[in-house]
């Protein structure tokens, strides 16, 4: 048996939410004022998701960099590797809103697509 | 071998290398940071004094009166803020009355002017801020308010067109005396020169005591102030002193010469040459004293504080050091030059240019040009002026601080100028870029980038001062 | 040049504003941003999380910027852009009699002295005015925090402009103090970017940010958090070697021997935000003390007639979604005004805060003016479970709002109905309270 602890972020109260894990399977989870808290510890023990932001460099623009964000969430754990995957990436002005900059990140299926507009200099 | 070598490049250093100027001599600035005006001269109340604290008969004395009678035409002649606001030492308590009377007869005797005693009822109508607890108070017309930063910048601007070399970023290691002179190593090469002028501020003892067996001692005595919005910036009109006390005159309260409220300074004898580090219990000791001087001190406003360390030394006359060192021909001190020294510089700088005029005559140069124009400044000027200078250059329309209303032109003017600026602070003590309440929050990425373009260098290496002080570390995901 | 309407600031405020102006008839009005593009501090918070109110999505601060500069350049509402104000009086009565022979026209008129590079400087003068200036952070020296003053000391916006703007690190070791959600996206960005961010200190005994940034910011990447913790040493000469974080009491204050230094390079402060309100302050508004902006009445109208204010110059918010909102009625509050339909005040009833609530956007409200609906924002002074906001008519509790959680970061809101204000006889004040069970 194992336990850990959430902070449910459902909404301001913020519940502590405690949960008893053996092996994948999920034996009890306390401290929860409503479902949501419990949707979203099961969410985060089995399959953690975020949507992950960041840059990647332009070359001729009117700024350096443009800032981009995975389309959909992917796996918590794949964070540190598609941040790196847009390390070498340097796309040519002009840049515009929803341009794919990476296909299918790290295999996730999710795209990454920029974000802002970076005009031509 | 050159003529003089001036160590230090602080308000006396520059003061000086102004006046040497005149004449016909190859003199060269050492100081070991990356701008002119960064030691004690960047961190001080920045008044100039009417000159009633000093022991009459004392250099401190005399300077002081001349050096304070010489602003507005120095002020006038290049293009510092300057101004008289006057001067009042409160006094809270009627036993204390003969320490006013005692500061009036000692201001009489050092021939400061229109200098008298007011009772309370003219002091609240000249400052109705000033606390009820006050009695009476000493009140100096002449005391006056300056930009330290600006006299010193003015000073060097103008010894540097006049010819004299700056050299920055070059410390002394050492001087020893060579036959006709003195060899000076610094961590930029070796120099020989017939003269040498220690202006080097707390480090002054350090120099004097390689040449001299006469030792010298320089305790850092160190200050801190609080600087508060200009919203507060008319609480008081005049600057507001304390009776003096075992460690100096008090804690003042003034108005800036550009529209802030400066409480300080604290006094405390240190160590460390270096620790202009503020502290906690400081900056709580400065509003509680500060507070006895002003009914709600507005300590709320504070929009920065700083600490500077006064160069104190240990004479029996409590006095400046100035002039030749006794066994070491050639070796003039400008040291232990705590308060009032911003307001003595102009007259020290005269003074011991007539020593060592004395020493090493030479004549005057036709060619000195006294005068020297400031950076425009679109915050002060008229509408008038404002449009004249967009006309001239539209970079005087494009804003890039925003609480002081300093434009790109400005800080342009300021990076291309003799000794321009190369470092935020540069930028900063030149055109206030930086110093209103935002505290560069905003516009120091684009005075960076501006800096960077306008030096030609890679944002990476423009720093607040000097080196180690660059804001970037690298780019990103380069780890 | 005249103007009916000025919009000062091209952030989220004065593009929602304008918007709503224009879509409500006014045609002569203009944007004024200082910045060289619309969007203002949007355009650099890159990270995820606006809009879920407004567009039921999740977009990045540039995207949702995007949504309201499209609008703004469909309904070719005419921008200055990299164009300061650098005043904004009213018009003097000599000037006024003198300057317009249709007196009537300019009276009330504002000055608007602005300056750019192009034009040069010359004022505008305009009818009605909306303050969209946004605000700045509390930097160090407002913070009082004693140490040496190296490089390194960033503010978390001025850090995240450099970041996200320029792709640059402007540190490798990082502390932050003030957990508020700039300082916690911060950590989460800056060690995306490569930096190693070691602890977030907050002086509260309570983070000022959503749990959800706490969880995803800190949490997932190992950050520890310390509450009732602040900086009391900065050290460093050049550049900032290391900082010295205490424990503090009850009444903020450190607790000695707490103190644990730590090595970094860089202190990134995330300390609160402050309305920028000096323009205002030049116009003589009336401003209140608890938000530092403005005090505005149902129409979020100034006391300056015609003088109009919304966004983070009125009162911080946290979300984005509010700041539009808030806005788009001033905009359409300004153009009634145009239009003459602002009806004169018959009789302002104040709204008091007071119990736990620290103040209220509007200050006071006009039953015959307001809509048939009026929101009322506010924050509450500290963190309450299972409370209630409580809202009294004549000191008679009109309504309770239960709420399991408050606390002082979150914008909270009710809304007033027009009917409830008229059916109540001789309404003389509103008051807004916390009631704790």
């Amino acid at each position: 048996m194992e336990k850990k602890e959430f902070v449910c972020i459902g909404c301001p109260l913020g519940c502590n939410v405690a949960v008893e894990t053996e092996g994948k399977d999920i034996k009890s989870i306390t401290g929860n004022t409503c479902p949501r808290g419990a949707d979203y510890v099961t969410k985060e023990l089995t399959d953690p998701r975020r949507i992950v932001t960041s840059l990647v460099r332009v070359k001729g623009g009117e700024l350096p960099v443009v800032s981009v964000k995975t389309v959909a969430d992917i796996p918590r754990d794949k964070i540190g590797e598609c941040v790196k995957a847009l390390k070498e990436i340097v796309l040519q002005a002009p840049v515009c809103i929803g341009d794919v900059v990476v296909e299918n990140v790290c295999g996730t299926g999710v795209n990454v697509i920029a974000t802002k507009n970076v005009e031509k200099v | 071998m050159t003529d003089i070598i001036v160590i230090g490049a602080g308000v006396t250093g520059c003061a000086i290398a102004r006046e040497l100027a005149r004449y016909d001599w190859k003199v060269t600035v050492l100081e070991r940071a990356s701008d002119v005006c960064e030691g004690t001269s960047k961190a001080n109340s920045g008044i100039a004094h009417a000159g009633f604290d000093a022991v009459p008969g004392t250099l401190k004395a005399k300077l002081n009166v001349e050096g304070n009678g010489m602003m507005d035409a120095l002020s006038a002649e290049l293009d510092f803020p300057f101004k008289r606001n006057g001067s009042l030492v409160l006094c809270f308590d009627e036993g204390d009355r003969h320490k006013l009377q005692k500061l009036l007869e000692q201001g009489l005797k050092n021939g400061v002017k229109e200098l008298r005693i007011i009772e309370k009822e003219e002091l609240k109508s000249l400052e109705p801020n000033v606390s009820e607890d006050a009695v009476a108070a000493l009140y100096a017309p002449t005391g006056g308010i300056v930009c330290p930063f600006l006299l010193t910048i003015a000073l060097a601007e103008n010894a540097a067109v006049n010819g004299v070399e700056f050299r920055l970023n070059t410390e002394v290691q050492k001087i020893e005396k060579i036959s006709g002179g003195y060899r000076v190593t610094t961590g930029q090469g070796v120099l020989e020169s017939r003269v040498v002028i220690n202006a080097a501020g707390v480090y002054a003892d350090r120099f004097h005591n390689m040449v001299s067996e006469n030792k010298l001692r320089i305790i850092p005595r160190k200050g801190e102030y609080c600087l508060m919005d200009k919203k507060v910036g008319n609480w008081v009109t005049r600057t507001i002193f304390q009776l003096p006390t075992k460690y100096g005159k008090g804690v003042l309260v003034t108005p800036t010469v550009h529209g802030n409220l400066l409480v300080g300074p604290t006094a405390e004898d240190i160590d460390d040459y270096e620790g202009v580090n503020t502290t906690r219990e400081g900056m709580e000791d400065l509003v509680k004293r500060a507070s006895l001087s002003v009914e709600e001190l507005p300590a709320r406003q504070v929009i920065t504080s700083f600490a500077g360390l006064r160069a104190h030394p240990v004479t029996e006359q409590e006095d400046f050091v100035i002039g030749q060192a006794e066994d070491a021909p050639g070796f003039f001190d400008a040291a232990g030059i705590e308060s009032p020294g911003l307001t003595c510089a102009p007259a020290l700088g005269k003074y011991l240019t007539a020593q060592v005029l004395e020493y090493l005559p030479a004549g005057a140069r036709k060619d000195f040009n006294a005068t020297r124009k400031g950076i425009p400044n679109m915050a002060l000027a008229d509408e008038e002026e404002r449009q004249r200078l967009i006309r001239e250059n539209p970079l005087y329309a494009d804003v890039v601080c925003r609480c002081e209303l300093v434009t790109e032109g400005e800080i342009m003017d300021a990076i291309h100028r003799p000794l321009g600026a190369t470092t935020l602070d540069g930028i900063k003590r030149r055109t206030r870029a930086g110093m209103g309440r935002c505290q560069a929050g905003f516009c120091s990425p684009r005075t960076v980038e501006i800096l960077a373009r306008e030096l030609d260098k890679d944002m990476a290496e423009i720093g607040k001062n000097d080196k180690g002080s660059e804001f970037l570390t690298g780019r990103m995901k380069e780890n | 040049m005249k103007k009916d309407l000025v919009i000062i600031g091209g952030g989220p405020a004065g593009l929602a504003a304008a918007a709503a102006a224009k879509e409500n008839g006014v045609d002569d009005l203009v944007i004024i941003e200082r910045d060289a593009r619309l969007g203002g501090i949007l355009n650099q918070c890159i990270h995820n999380g606006f809009g879920l109110h407004t567009f039921q999505e999740e977009l990045t601060g540039p995207e949702y910027a995007e949504r309201y500069i499209k609008k703004v350049l469909e309904l070719e509402i005419p921008c200055k852009l990299n164009t300061m104000v650098i005043d904004l009086t009213q018009m003097s009565e000599s000037k006024k009699n003198a300057g317009s022979s249709k007196a009537n026209d300019a009276a009330g008129s504002k000055l608007i002295t602005v300056m750019n590079r192009q034009e040069g400087l010359y004022t505008i003068e305009a009818k009605a005015v909306i303050l969209a200036m946004g605000c700045r952070e509390r930097s160090r020296g407002a913070l009082n925090i004693p140490g040496y003053r190296p490089a390194g000391i960033y503010s978390a916006g001025t850090a995240q402009r450099y970041v996200n703007m320029e792709g640059r690190m402007p540190g490798r070791e990082i502390v932050i103090l003030g957990s508020g959600d700039i300082g916690l996206i911060m950590a989460r960005r800056m060690t995306l970017e490569g930096a190693n961010v070691k602890l977030v200190a907050e002086l509260m005994p309570y983070s000022g940010g959503l749990k959800r940034n706490i969880v995803q910011c800190l949490d997932d990447f190992g950050i520890p958090l310390k509450l009732n913790h602040t900086v009391v040493d900065i050290k460093g000469k050049e550049r900032v070697e290391a900082v010295v974080v205490a424990q503090v009491d009850e009444n903020s204050r450190p607790i000695s021997g707490t103190e644990e230094e730590i090595t970094c390079d860089t202190l990134l402060l995330s300390c609160g935000l402050i309305p920028e309100n000096e323009l205002s302050g030049n116009l003589g508004v009336d401003m209140n003390p608890a938000t530092n902006g403005p005090r505005v009445n149902e129409s979020l109208e100034t006391d300056k007639e015609g003088v109009f204010a919304c966004g983070n110059v009125l009162h911080v918010h946290d979300l984005v979604d509010y700041v539009s909102e808030e806005a788009a009625q001033a905009g359409k509050c300004a153009a009634a005004y145009l239009q003459g339909r602002l009806a004169g005040a018959k009789g302002e009833i104040p709204i008091r805060a007071v119990n736990g609530v620290r103040y209220t956007v509007p200050v006071c409200i006009d039953p015959h003016r307001m809509g048939e609906t009026q929101v009322v924002r506010f924050r509450v002074g500290s963190v309450y479970k299972d409370a209630a906001i409580e809202v009294s008519f004549n000191g008679k509790v009109v309504s309770s709002r239960k709420k399991r959680a408050l606390a002082p970061g979150e914008m909270e809101q009710i809304i007033l109905k027009k009917s409830e204000l008229e059916q109540f006889q001789g309404l003389r004040e509103i008051t807004f309270s916390v009631r704790q069970s």
